[in-house]
């Protein structure tokens, strides 16, 4: 091993799928050979040109690749400091950055032989994308998703119908993702031989946070080609929102090891990070656990016990996050900071007005931190903002905030 | 195995293997419906007819459990069971019982969070005889599985139809007491394997070690438990019985039904093992 990989960020995980002490394989026995066997399928797959070939071509007349980066000019003028370019996922087939993910992981169920996808889903943007793939290369789909998501996030579960799937509300606990993704995984030890269980972020057991962030990493490859372009350098800071954390693990990994950009994710802040289980921020307000088949940090009590957590954006309303994300926080790579419901719903409507880009309200939590940080920088400063997805879900969520009645 | 001191669990399954019966494995969640209810519960297990008590040790995401134990698991978390309160209830269980084997049985992160080192410890000092923990995979040995045996503490492995000749051998390293077979694939308390399947699946574990072999999943009746028993060392009984919990309440409250309604069952399942090889 020469001097520059040892000091590189972007060579985890190790064999076993650990990042530090984070990631690993916490399931029960039922899914262990499924798992070992997706880990050597997705390994021959990422070899095989012929697979990275067809994803790229499907990306290139599918999905929209890539995605335009976008100088954010009246925003920048807005707030007075750094210029401001967004990278645009919201711009991808199906309204978000989750279809990267989708399209890699159907073409390697379609390789591994099986004949069912089943998918969690928060916002219902996974869920929409993973009903997307399964309409177009004939899969039966079932998404699992919180009764209470299931309710605030109306029209995606109705796309989803529309595109075949079968949405199962799940009641367990508060009925958001964390539940959602029980239930799937009990779906999953049950149907094991025929299934492919379609997680939608860069978490879970090995090898799903290495492969759900190798698939997302288009984002951040072609923000380093196109930031070139546009201004013959790299940029300064790097901003994305964290749930699970997959949009945000895609665009810093090509980063990690450009000492000169920093990079933030931006949790859910919720009420407020001094309001008990009132946030969804795990790395600002938890402590490492193991849940979901990977050690990774946890909004939890002081008996282990997992807690619900809130956030306005069901994508951001988990209590754990991806496990790479665990280990960039303690290395020191990476920092993480909170945004309440509210910063991100001033974000939502500030964008809105001056760029005419309506955000997701998971992306809005990043717009929030550009809004913060911005003002503060010099004029031939760069930020990047991931722009992971758009906010036409959402509208009925903040009309409700607003008090208008839709 | 030779090597490992004399436990419990392998006293009590030697003297089942004289009396040519096999042994009723009852699992109840530590905790439901309250504490002291719980307690009650366990100590009145071994007079019903339970041969291994399966302690389980309540979590808010029990990721491989049907209803049945999610809706216990719930009940004894809301009426504020802890590890520390679960590992005092198995002390006070060994003061009247130091035969019966006792095997705690859950997820990972609530003894991650009590601390690995002072979890074996407390448990091993209490009166544990072994451990079942679903999310812990022969992959992650280091964690927890090798510090148990280090303390004296069996470490009890599910196996499982996906369990092949290849993986049979990594799952029963390390593993020792007995081997849970999980005899479908699923959750907990929903679907139960044919005997037939059974029999060839105990045949297939029994080539890859001279552990006992308890099988359980979906087993709710004293002549299921018969017809298990007829191919196995033991049946492992659990979603039934918090089933009979559940439905002894009145209000979400025990009852003074509720210990009986439990002992009624374990009668009846003993029973059922007990003609399962006449």
């Amino acid at each position: 091993m020469n001097e520059a990989t040892r000091n590189s960020y972007r060579t985890g995980p190790d064999e076993r799928g650990h990042f530090g002490i984070f990631g690993g394989r916490y399931v029960a026995e039922t899914l262990m050979p499924l798992i070992l066997e997706l880990d050597q399928a997705y390994e021959a797959a990422k070899a095989d040109p012929a697979f990275q070939g067809e994803l790229k071509a499907l990306h290139a007349t599918y999905t929209g690749r890539p995605s335009p980066l976008y100088f954010a000019e009246r925003l920048s003028a807005h707030l007075g400091g750094a210029k401001i370019y967004l990278k645009r996922e919201e711009l991808n087939h199906t309204g978000s950055h989750k279809i990267n993910n989708c399209l890699g992981q159907i073409l390697l169920a379609r390789r591994m032989g099986k004949t069912r996808i089943i998918a969690e889903t928060g916002a219902g943007q996974h869920g929409v994308a993973s009903a997307t793939v399964c309409a177009r290369f004939g899969y039966p789909c079932e998404v699992y998703m919180g009764a209470t998501d299931v309710e605030r996030q109306k029209p995606n579960v109705f796309r989803m119908e529309l595109l075949g799937a079968k949405v199962h509300p799940v009641t367990a606990g508060n009925g958001t993702l964390k539940d959602a993704m029980n239930e799937a995984l009990r779906d999953w030890v049950t149907n094991v031989e025929t299934t492919y269980y379609m997680i939608g972020t860069a978490a879970g057991p090995h090898p799903y946070p290495a492969m759900v962030r190798d698939f997302q990493s288009v984002i951040g490859n072609e923000t380093r080609e196109q930031m070139l372009a546009a201004e013959g350098r790299l940029p300064d800071l790097v901003i994305a929102a964290v749930g699970g954390g997959s949009n945000a693990i895609g665009i810093f990994h090509p980063f990690l090891d450009d000492p000169d950009v920093r990079i933030v994710g931006v949790e859910a802040g919720g009420h407020g990070m001094h309001v008990y289980n009132g946030h969804a921020a795990s790395l600002n307000g938890g402590k490492p656990g193991v849940l979901h088949g990977n050690r990774t940090y946890l909004l939890q009590d002081d008996d282990g016990q997992i807690l619900e957590g809130h956030s306005i954006s069901a994508g951001l309303d988990y209590p754990g996050i991806g496990p790479e994300h665990s280990w960039l926080n303690d290395s020191g790579r990476v920092t993480y900071v909170p945004a309440t419901d509210q910063e991100a719903l001033d974000a939502f409507q500030t964008l809105t007005k001056v760029e005419g880009i309506i955000p997701a309200l998971e992306s809005a939590h990043a717009v929030a931190e550009a809004i913060k940080r911005a003002p503060t920088m010099a004029k031939d400063e760069i930020i990047v903002v991931n722009l992971s997805g758009r906010g036409d879900k959402d509208v009925f969520t903040v009309g409700k905030i607003l008090g208008v009645d839709l | 195995m030779s090597s490992l001191p004399v436990t419990r669990i392998d006293t009590r399954l030697a003297k089942l293997k004289a009396e040519g019966r096999a042994a009723l494995v009852t699992f109840v969640t530590a905790g439901d419906p309250d504490a002291d209810t719980s307690l009650s519960i366990l100590k009145a297990l071994p007079g019903a007819g339970a041969d291994i008590i399966e302690f389980g040790m309540p979590f808010s995401d029990p990721m491989a459990e049907g209803p049945p134990i999610q809706a216990a698991d719930i009940r004894a978390l809301a009426a504020g069971q802890t590890m520390v309160k679960t590992l005092e209830q198995v002390r006070a269980f060994r003061e009247g019982d130091n035969e019966t084997p006792l095997v705690l049985m859950g997820y990972y992160n609530p003894i991650y969070i009590y601390g690995v080192e002072r979890f074996v410890s407390d448990a091993k000092a209490a009166g544990v005889d072994g451990l079942i923990v679903v999310d812990l995979p022969p992959e992650e040995d280091e964690e927890l599985c090798l510090p148990a045996i280090k303390a004296g503490v069996s470490f009890i492995r599910l196996a499982t139809p996906t369990s092949d000749d290849k993986r049979l051998p990594v799952l029963l390293r390390n593993s020792s007491g007995f081997v849970y077979y999980v005899s479908v694939l699923g959750v907990t308390g929903v679907k139960s394997a044919a005997a037939g399947d059974v029999a060839t699946a105990v045949a297939r574990i029994k080539a890859h070690t001279p552990l006992p072999v308890m099988v359980g999943f979906g087993v709710k009746t004293g002549d299921q438990a018969a017809g298990i028993a007829a191919h196995a060392d033991g049946v492992v009984v659990g979603s039934a019985l918090v089933n009979a919990v559940r439905d002894s309440l009145v209000d979400g409250k025990a009852t003074g039904a509720t210990v009986k309604a439990v002992t009624d069952l374990v009668a009846d399942l003993a029973a059922g093992v007990r003609r399962g090889r006449a």
